[in-house]
């Protein structure tokens, strides 16, 4: 009797240090989009239905396809996202001209605030709603505004982690444009 | 006229339950959402996206909206981990399951402690009497202690 309690504590223990090693191992970073990218990889972007913003209906990346696509994850409560928005207007009129567009992904923001911020600075480009973060996820992010390049076959070629850049942008899409989709 | 009167006296006594409802205020609703961005409680965190679910809420109430009914408005704006539970996924799920082990492993410790202590064999009684040695040492005692005070 003795023996099945010592061993009934033990597989208790055991399962409580098993179901603490899930959680500890499943709040790890998802680092597979940059390792990738960094040896020079694409990486296929995860497609997901999300309600467009301001409008009806859903989109998803994969209605893209065939266009070189800046998914640019932004907020309206994020000064940084504000502060890359002329940097995004201009390669957006750049992309427009020659099979390109941006698109916003807002990222767990209120409706209401996203459509505000869409309306008080203009953007030219769609926006999605991520309420949840769960597409964020996908790509891995970590904070936002996040941006990726997605080729014309819906592969992710790049990634900015943080605010774009002049150098960035003008490193990243003259090339994606000139391809071909196939 | 009689309607009338029903129908006042039915409304004069739910008014105040249904006053009750609506009445919330944001401390009220704070402890119970998350800031989604910072994963603190709402009312611990001074991020910028906490601001502003503070204002969507106060804004909510200014409306009239019910507890019940701006958090189901903040969990349409922003999916079900804004309310103040673990996730069933995860290391959400590894909180809901750890406390529930560990209650368990310690109620099995301490049926198996209580068992074990049942079973221990009871200390012989202790010797009540004394012999007659011991007692007239006790009685000289305590009679030289009289006759010190």
């Amino acid at each position: 009797m003795r023996r099945a309690a010592a061993i009934a504590v033990c597989a208790g223990v055991a399962a409580l240090l098993a179901v603490l090693a899930y959680g500890v191992a499943s709040q790890g970073t998802d680092r597979s989009i940059d390792t990738a990218l960094a040896k020079g990889q694409r990486v296929a972007a995860t497609h997901k239905s999300l309600p467009v913003l301001g409008g009806t209906g859903k989109r998803s990346l994969g209605d893209y396809r065939g266009k070189v696509v800046l998914l640019n994850f932004w907020a309206s409560w994020c000064p940084p996202c504000t502060a890359e928005l002329p940097l995004l207007e201009r390669a957006q009129r750049r992309m427009d001209a020659r099979g390109g567009t941006i698109l916003g992904v807002s990222y767990k923001d209120i409706p209401e605030d996203a459509i505000g911020f869409v309306h008080r600075f203009g953007l030219s480009y769609p926006s999605l709603r991520d309420r949840d973060g769960d597409y964020a996820h996908a790509f891995a992010t970590s904070g936002i505004p996040e941006t990726f390049a997605i080729d014309r076959r819906g592969r992710i070629a790049a990634a900015r982690r943080g605010p774009v850049t002049e150098r960035w942008l003008a490193r990243t899409l003259p090339p994606l444009l000139s391809e071909s989709d196939r | 006229m009689k309607a009338l009167a029903a129908v006042a006296v039915v409304l004069v006594l739910t008014a105040p339950a249904a006053a009750g409802a609506a009445r919330t205020s944001l401390p009220d609703i704070e402890d119970e959402v998350m800031c989604v961005q910072c994963g603190t409680a709402l009312n611990l965190s001074t991020s910028a996206v906490a601001d502003r679910e503070r204002a969507f809420i106060r804004r909510e109430i200014a409306r009239g909206r019910t507890k019940q009914q701006i958090k189901d408005a903040l969990v349409a704006s922003f999916g079900p981990s804004v309310l103040a539970l673990p996730d069933d996924t995860g290391f959400g799920l590894a909180s809901w399951l750890v406390p529930a082990l560990a209650s368990l492993l310690a109620l099995v410790a301490v049926a198996a402690a209580a068992r074990h202590w049942r079973r221990q064999p009871r200390p012989p009684k202790a010797q009540a009497d004394l012999d007659q040695a011991d007692a007239s040492r006790l009685e000289e005692e305590l009679a030289a202690y009289d006759d010190r005070r």
